[in-house]
């Protein structure tokens, strides 16, 4: 079977970057950028400590962002940790509202 | 040394009803210990229980029976007064070995 | 659109002013303890028609037949019997200084763990049964024992056994430090927590006789009758301080230390609205 040539269209510098924007590909994360991220998922989950109410699942993430910059994947790393942080908000959202809502619960 | 085996049986009528509670780890050599390293296999190949001279029940046990496993069966023949003598013999090569009197 | 906005900042602003009241909630007011039990018993008895007060120690055994038929079985030889013998030695062996456990408690030790946990008014805080036996050993130069291993588990398992048959007598005293004390462990119980969104209440009191998984869930009445448990789960012995950390876990909350603040008032509570119930432990669980 023979090869088919297909001819590769050469765009203009200016059209190729425009592409590039507006499809957004982002930067590759940088070693300062996972610690950002891991400080802030870190400060949530410590709030959620406070509250005695931290969950397993935010510090699996944590656990996964640790790993995942200990092996240089910065992407991996900074993606986790906003997993981490989402989880830890949530874990505070739901201490703050059960501060009252646990009344519903009760038997009377 | 106090005996691994607890054992309570029983006579009515022309059957005598055995319960027997077995102390033993019965590792089955597929768990991890803390540390992440496979605990041994560790467990009762064979318990027989014996009575006037005649083995009344003997079983070959493997990695699917529980950690201190209780066994509970019935046998025709015994009265009160008998010896039950019961025994096992593990993976190991240890053995313990107990005689009780039906009731 | 006007009063639309004007409820949303004003639900904002009581957000905020919830929030600013910093990290504890918000108690139900004019609670009595006295009748918080007696409601709680009235709910399960209620529930369960055909159960008196006394076999709800029994946990998931008392839900159906078929349970029922299994508890009378594992009653004949209870799995607990190798850790309640490892308990009596224990509890009868000296500590390197000569004394012992019976030095420590009442009644030497014996026919006691009905009063547990209490409230000590010198200090301000709940002790447990758990407590008391590390303070004990402690206080005679002896290493504490881990609250959620098997060597406390067959302490508390003899001294449970014997207080069988008597009746939860878990005091208040007159104390606004044990009154809020047993409002926190009230309200442990029901507050959710973890990734799965549970409480105490969730699984214990909306769905007891039902399943979780291949479980048969446990009233709350009477939860602690029982323990120390040999739990088949387990494949041995565990404490009080193991089933509050298991059970954080299994909701994806981050246990708290075992005897923690929380989980001394949670054991409080949990006694004390199971008061007039008889300790049944130590008990055997699937």
């Amino acid at each position: 079977m023979s090869l088919i040539r297909r001819k590769v269209p050469r765009l203009p510098l200016a059209a190729a970057l425009l592409i590039a924007a507006a499809s957004s590909v982002p930067a590759a994360s940088s070693e300062a950028d996972f610690k950002a991220a891991y400080a802030a998922a870190e400060a949530a989950n410590q709030r959620a400590g406070q509250l005695r109410d931290q969950w397993t699942a935010t510090a699996a993430a944590l656990a996964a962002a640790r790993k995942a910059a200990t092996g240089g994947d910065f992407d991996k790393a900074v993606a986790s940790s906003k997993e981490a942080e989402a989880l830890a908000r949530a874990s505070i959202l739901q201490a703050e509202s059960e501060k009252q809502a646990w009344q519903a619960l009760e038997i009377h | 040394m106090a005996s691994t085996i607890r054992v309570r049986a029983t006579s009515k009528d022309d059957t005598t009803e055995v319960q027997a509670l077995i102390q033993h780890p019965m590792d089955s050599g597929f768990v991890k210990d803390a540390k992440g390293q496979i605990i041994p296999p560790h467990f009762i190949q064979q318990v027989t229980f014996e009575h006037d001279g005649k083995n009344v029940f003997v079983a070959d046990w493997g990695t699917a029976v529980s950690k201190d496993p209780y066994v509970k069966f019935s046998f025709k023949g015994g009265k009160k007064g008998d010896d039950l003598k019961i025994s096992w013999v593990d993976n190991k090569g240890a053995s313990d070995t107990t005689t009780a009197k039906i009731q | 659109m006007r009063p639309a906005i004007q409820f949303l900042s004003a639900a904002l602003g009581l957000a905020a002013l919830t929030l600013g009241l910093g990290d504890r909630a918000v108690a139900a007011g004019g609670s009595d303890p006295a009748a918080d039990a007696e409601a709680f018993q009235k709910y399960f008895t209620g529930k369960f028609p055909g159960l008196k007060l006394e076999d709800f120690v029994n946990g998931p055994y008392s839900m159906n037949e078929d349970m029922h038929r299994q508890w009378v079985e594992k009653e004949e030889f209870p799995p607990y019997d190798f850790s309640l013998d490892q308990g009596k030695e224990m509890f009868s062996t000296p500590f390197k200084n000569g004394k012992g456990y019976a030095d420590c408690f009442p009644n030497k030790g014996i026919g006691i763990r009905q009063d547990y946990p209490y409230f000590d008014q010198k200090e301000g805080k709940v002790i447990t049964l758990e407590l008391a036996l590390n303070r004990c050993r402690e206080a005679n130069g002896e290493a504490p024992l881990s609250y959620v291993k098997d060597d406390m588990a067959a302490l508390t398992a003899y001294m449970a056994f014997t207080s069988r048959g008597k009746p939860f007598d878990i005091k208040i005293p007159d104390d606004p430090r044990a009154f809020e004390a047993y409002q926190d462990g009230k309200r442990y119980f029901y507050t959710r927590r973890g990734q799965l969104n549970f409480s105490c209440a969730s699984c214990h009191v909306q769905n007891p006789g039902e399943r979780i998984r291949a479980e048969i869930l446990a009233p709350a009445l009477g939860i602690l009758n029982a323990m120390p448990i040999y739990r088949s789960e387990w494949g041995g012995m565990g404490t009080i301080s193991r089933r509050f950390v298991t059970c954080n876990i299994q909701t994806r909350g981050v246990p708290l230390d075992p005897q923690s603040d929380e989980y001394r008032d949670l054991e409080y509570y949990l006694s004390y609205v199971s008061n007039g119930l008889p300790i049944s432990g130590p008990g055997a669980r699937p």
